[in-house]
């Protein structure tokens, strides 16, 4: 049960990441992506990591990609140019990159197949969502808080910026 | 589920930083709805009102010690002497804006509250004992640091000032956030004394320990680049340069005041027992800090980038203070260091500010020509600052250099000493110089600046302040030896 869910999620991701690629559209890319972010959420909870299954889905799938979808359609850039690549070399030298990465996933994923992660309920505990939040309002109150006010400060300064811009 | 158990929290520990928080948020409300338009300079004066109250606030709490929030932040006389210098710094800096705001036209409300929050961005440094803390102490005053560097934001200069230090700050912003995962990924903890206990049970070699240096370099990048020790001060002369000129000057003695606050703690309770490995580190950084900042004075012109890389050679000599911090003397050259600085620095910015015209800078040594004719009160205030920050004798900086110079010395870096002495005399040539103008060359015609009452009250006092603590420093040199007893360990 668990293996059929793990590959419709997985294919679904797989599809979306490469149809992100291939879309002329930018804001057919951005959804696409969009797609794989949901995709890899489903993933996390499949391993058990509710809380990042919930970060995935509203902080990259949430905010990131309504600023992605935000900043494609101010600057008018959903259609794609045809311009050659300035840089001629970055194109083998992400191919190049990428391979190597493919190959080091793969070397590591079958070495940890041979030597499994112990189950740990600690583990599992540990990320649970109810932890992580209690530990916000207990140990970490103070660095929450002031967090809280940087937040309040960037606010602050993205108003202050922009006044001073219409003005004059 | 079980309730939550909130550790005990004592407020009254981190009163100072309670009320410039709460002020300024509340300053913010009042701005917007209360104080209209053109009248911004009231919001100004509650700001100030709302330093003094913070620094009143922390009256009571001189010769308390503690930690509070689960040991995340430490109250101590220490910290304390540091929060008041911090809010002195804080008023001066509002003091000379007042004018200076609506004189360029770029005068709107929110620059108070910045300012404030600020200020609360380096008490939150000096009272931190906790990487996370730390890191957020660092980032609120960065982030507020970026929004007042662009707040003259049509003015090319500023925006240019405000890119490049916000792309460099988030730079090393990032490596603090890289070291912190490093150390928490080595010793299991972000509290400074419990990563100080880790260290202080392990053996050199230990692959934690290894672990447990590396992102300490990381974190002592970020620190080097806050504070500008060189070879990461290349952003400073851009920066000032382009600011709004009290905003330069709040920058110059705030972020080198908080951040090197930062680092005592951090060297002394986290990383005492590996100071084999950054002591020497750190020592050459200040050598290259101070022979860096000295000589590029030299070739400037511009009178305000020649303040700038002299910020950059004192930063090293308030280093001298702090990597012997764990001597009795350091901690107390650091604190003695850091208010001299402040106070003849901010001294000669509100000089400059006072030749500012509208949307005109003022600042080549040219314009200073024949100024004791022009101003002779004027003159003679930037003719005590350039002393004092000469280190020339009867002045306060001659007793903050003399002090951090004796702390090198007797705390075992002698050959750092010297480089400071040697540095030293090369600076008086570019100091020396601007009084010359001012005394020695017939004017070239300008008009006489107008002097207006904030910029006064602000030259006044400073200039006032280095000459008394020059020649009466007992007082000060009390109070210093005070509050660095409870550092000892």
């Amino acid at each position: 049960m668990e293996l059929i869910l793990f590959l419709i999620t997985a294919l679904i991701a797989i599809v979306g990441a490469v149809a992100m690629l291939v879309s002329r559209n930018a804001v057919h890319s951005a959804l696409f992506l969009l797609l794989n972010f949901a995709a890899i959420a489903v993933l996390f909870l499949l391993l058990q990591a509710p809380f990042l299954f919930t970060i995935q889905l509203t902080v990259y799938a949430g905010a990131i990609m309504v600023l992605f979808l935000f900043v494609v359609m101010l600057l008018g850039a959903e259609k794609v140019e045809d311009t050659p690549d300035r840089i001629a070399w970055q194109q083998p030298l992400a191919l190049l990159l990428g391979l190597a990465l493919l190959v080091v996933s793969v070397v590591v994923g079958l070495g940890g197949a041979t030597n499994p992660p112990p189950e740990s309920e600690a583990l599992i505990q540990f990320s649970d969502p109810r932890t992580l939040g209690a530990l916000l309002f207990t140990d970490y109150l103070l660095p929450f808080e002031v967090t809280g006010f940087i937040l309040l400060i960037a606010v602050i300064g993205v108003v202050v910026l922009n006044q001073r811009g219409r003005k004059i | 589920m079980d309730a939550l158990t909130i550790p005990p929290v004592d407020l009254g520990l981190i009163a100072p930083l309670l009320v410039v928080v709460t002020w300024a948020t509340g300053l913010l409300l009042v701005d917007t709805f209360f104080i209209p338009v053109g009248r911004k300079k009231l919001t100004g004066y509650l700001a100030i009102a709302g330093l003094v109250v913070a620094g009143l606030v922390g009256l009571p709490l001189w010769g308390v010690s503690g930690s509070t929030f689960g040991g995340m932040v430490r109250l101590d006389p220490f910290a304390l002497t540091l929060t008041w210098v911090f809010l002195l710094i804080g008023i001066l800096s509002i003091t000379m804006s007042l004018d200076y705001l609506p004189r360029q036209d770029i005068e709107q409300g929110e620059y108070y509250p910045l300012i404030m929050f600020a200020v609360s961005g380096m008490i939150l440094l000096a009272q931190g004992a906790d990487l996370i803390v730390l890191f957020l102490g660092i980032e609120t005053l960065s982030i507020t640091l970026y929004i007042l560097t662009g707040f003259a934001y049509p003015r090319l200069t500023s925006e240019e000032a405000a890119m490049k230090y916000l792309v460099l700050g988030a730079f090393a912003a990032g490596f603090f956030v890289y070291g912190i995962a490093l150390i928490f990924g080595a010793t299991g903890s972000t509290r400074l004394s419990e990563i100080g206990a880790y260290a202080a049970d392990r053996d050199l070699g230990d692959t934690n320990l290894t672990l447990l240096l590396g992102g300490a370099a990381m974190v002592l990048i970020a620190f080097s680049f806050k504070a500008a020790l060189a070879p990461f001060h290349m952003w400073i002369p851009d920066v000032y340069q382009g600011s709004p000129t009290p905003v330069a000057a709040f920058m110059s003695v705030g972020t080198k005041g908080g951040a090197l606050a930062a680092l005592v703690r951090l060297l002394f309770e986290a990383l005492p027992t590996l100071n084999a490995y950054w002591l020497p580190v750190l020592a050459g950084l200040t050598a290259l800090t101070m022979v860096v900042g000295n000589l590029g004075a030299i070739a400037q012109m511009d009178v305000k980038r020649m303040l700038a890389y002299s910020s950059i050679g004192h930063a090293g000599y308030v280093m001298l203070g702090v990597m012997v911090a764990g001597e009795q003397r350091g901690p107390e050259a650091f604190i003695f260091y850091i208010l001299v600085y402040a106070l003849s620095n901010l001294g000669a910015f509100a000089v400059l500010i006072a030749l500012e015209h509208q949307g005109e800078e003022a600042w080549q040594l040219d314009d200073f020509a024949g100024l004791y004719q022009r101003q002779p009160l004027l003159a003679v205030a930037m003719a005590i600052f350039m002393f004092s920050l000469a280190g020339v004798p009867p002045t306060a900086g001659f007793m903050a250099k003399f002090y951090a110079l004796t702390a090198a010395w007797e705390g075992g870096l002698p050959w750092l000493a010297l480089v400071g002495v040697l540095t030293s005399a090369i600076a008086a040539f570019f100091y020396l110089r601007v009084i010359i103008r001012m005394f020695m060359t017939e004017p070239e015609g300008e008009p006489a600046p107008e002097l207006n009452r904030g910029l006064t009250i602000d030259i006044v006092v400073a200039a006032a302040g280095t000459i008394i603590i020059g020649l009466i420093p007992a007082p000060i040199f009390a109070l210093v030896e005070r509050s660095a007893v409870a550092l000892g360990g």
